[in-house]
This record gives structure tokens, sequence and C-alpha cells, in this order.
């Protein structure tokens, strides 16, 4: 039931990307070349953000809406953090769009994004195959 | 208020409201934020029988709020575009609605979808997610999708 939570806080993050810009081609692009500050600041004001409430979470030890505690699973350092990030990262400058965006993109009905989602569907698909033979 | 709720939101807003995206899910459904998993679990639905081990052996059903967040995201763009917005939102370039377009974002999709699960993350898991828990891989994968970024924009495009 707690999962349904997840939508309106997803309607809430879909309408914050589109009025923001960060789903916008030229504003990722425009980051990439050290034009203008937005990307980075929309980005830092957020982990700024994210960063105080975490820890605000952690020091008054709140639990979650359930009453369970607050699980924070830490990603851990693999070889596919360098190299898969830097894949990723050449993808969000071609397609102007990293997983979050694609979504907001499909839902303001710009239809090319549909084959942006294609392509990261066929990805995800070709790293399922593809991992064990992978370093990590 | 009406006219800047209708044009683009500066920095210093949009940015705190995605910060606060994090403590909504973690007190609220009690996840981590991310959104590249949802396409892991898009290949498990699609693929029930297949016999690869990272998508038989993910359970998509205890994740289902990574996809309803999804469908937000998608319905809160709609919103936000045909209720929100004065001028029409440009979102990918006039350049790119032609055949070489769709395959450079057929090409780019595929890298964001490989590299993100290899990576185990996008930019909200690793960038502000990773980040706001200071998880120092998630710094060295933010450090990586920039190097990405900046060959493929100022080498390659």
């Amino acid at each position: 039931m707690k999962a349904f939570s997840a939508l309106p806080i997803g309607i809430f993050f879909g309408i914050v990307l589109i009025k923001s810009e960060v789903a916008s081609w030229l504003r990722v692009r425009a980051m990439f070349r050290f034009e203008e500050a937005h990307m980075y600041l929309v980005i830092a004001s957020a982990v700024v953000v994210g960063a105080i409430a975490i820890q605000l979470i952690k020091r008054l030890g709140l639990n979650t809406i359930a009453g369970e505690p607050v699980s924070l699973k830490a990603k851990p350092f693999t070889k596919g953090t360098i190299i898969g990030g830097v894949l990723f990262g050449m993808g969000w400058a071609i397609t102007g769009a990293c997983p979050g965006p694609i979504f907001a993109q499909i839902g303001s009905g710009e239809w090319m994004a549909g084959v942006t989602f294609i392509g990261v569907f066929v990805g995800a698909f070709l790293y399922a195959w593809l991992k064990p033979r992978l370093p990590h | 208020m009406m006219d800047s709720l209708l044009a683009p939101w500066p920095w210093y807003v949009a940015g705190p409201l995605i910060g606060l995206v994090v403590p909504l899910l973690l007190l609220l459904v009690g996840k981590s934020f991310g959104v590249s998993s949802s396409f892991r679990h898009l290949c498990s639905i699609c693929l029930p029988g297949s016999k690869l081990d990272y998508l038989r052996s993910n359970d998509w059903r205890a994740e289902s709020w990574n996809l309803l967040f999804a469908v937000g995201v998608i319905i809160g763009a709609g919103i936000a575009v045909f209720f929100l917005s004065s001028s029409p939102v440009e979102l990918l370039p006039e350049s790119y609605s032609n055949r070489r377009g769709a395959l450079l974002l057929l090409v780019g999709g595929i890298l964001v979808g490989f590299g993100t699960r290899y990576a185990d993350g996008c930019t909200s898991g690793h960038s502000i997610m990773g980040m706001s828990s200071l998880n120092w891989p998630s710094l060295v994968a933010t450090i990586s999708f920039f190097a990405g970024g900046l060959f493929v924009v100022h080498i390659i495009l």
C-alpha cells in the first residue's frame, strides 16, 4: 500500500523536471559546454537539501510513516561505477535525458523520446545479458 | 505569483524541491531515490521467462514503487506542460526530428540503459541520493557521468 505514495511524489518530481527545464536537451548541452550554471546549481542545491534532510532523519532517529527504521543502503564501488558511469554520461549528452527526464519527456508529449526509451530498455537488457562477462 | 509559476522555475526553487524528493521517498515509501532501476524491472516484467540471472533474481514486485514513481513522472510532466506553462516547452531540438536524430536517440538511449545499470545508478540514484548520503562511490560515479558527457560534447558531436 505504501508503494502508492510513490505516485504523487513522482508527479511532483515530474512537474519540477519540466518547470526547471532539467529535462531539456538544450540545458544539458549548455551544462556540458559550461555555457550556463543552471544545471550545476539545480543539482548542487538538490544535494544540499537532500544531505540536510538525511542528517536530520539520522540525528532525530526518524522512522518511516509505516513505523519502520529508515534504511540507507550505500551503493558499493565497482569497475562499473566508472565504466558504466562514463557510458551513461555519453548517452546523457546525446539524448539530453537521464532516466527521470526520459519519462518526463514522454509525459510532455515529446514522441521522439519514445525512441530514447526503447534504447534505454535495450541497453538495460544488454547489461543483463553481458553482466556475467563484464568486469565488476 | 501566477506568472512566476507559469515561467521556467529558477534553480533556487527547482533544486531544493528536487532535494525534497529524497526525504519524501525515505519517509513515506521507505525507499532510496533512484529512477534507472525501473528499466531493470521493466525488462523483468517484459521477459518473464528469461534465464538471465540479473532479470530472474530481480524481485520487481517488492520494488513496484519504482514503477509507480515513473508513472507519476509521466503524469507530472503532462500537468507541467499542459497546465503550468505559458509558452511551448521545447525538450528535444528541432535537429533531432529526422532519421539521423532518431538513430542518435536510440544509440544514446542504449548507452543510458547499459551505463546506468552497469554503474548501478543514474543522476537520481548516484548524483542526488548517493551524494546526499555522502557515499563516495556516488561521487566517483558523478565525475564519470561528466567525463562521458564532456567527451561527447567537446570531442565527438
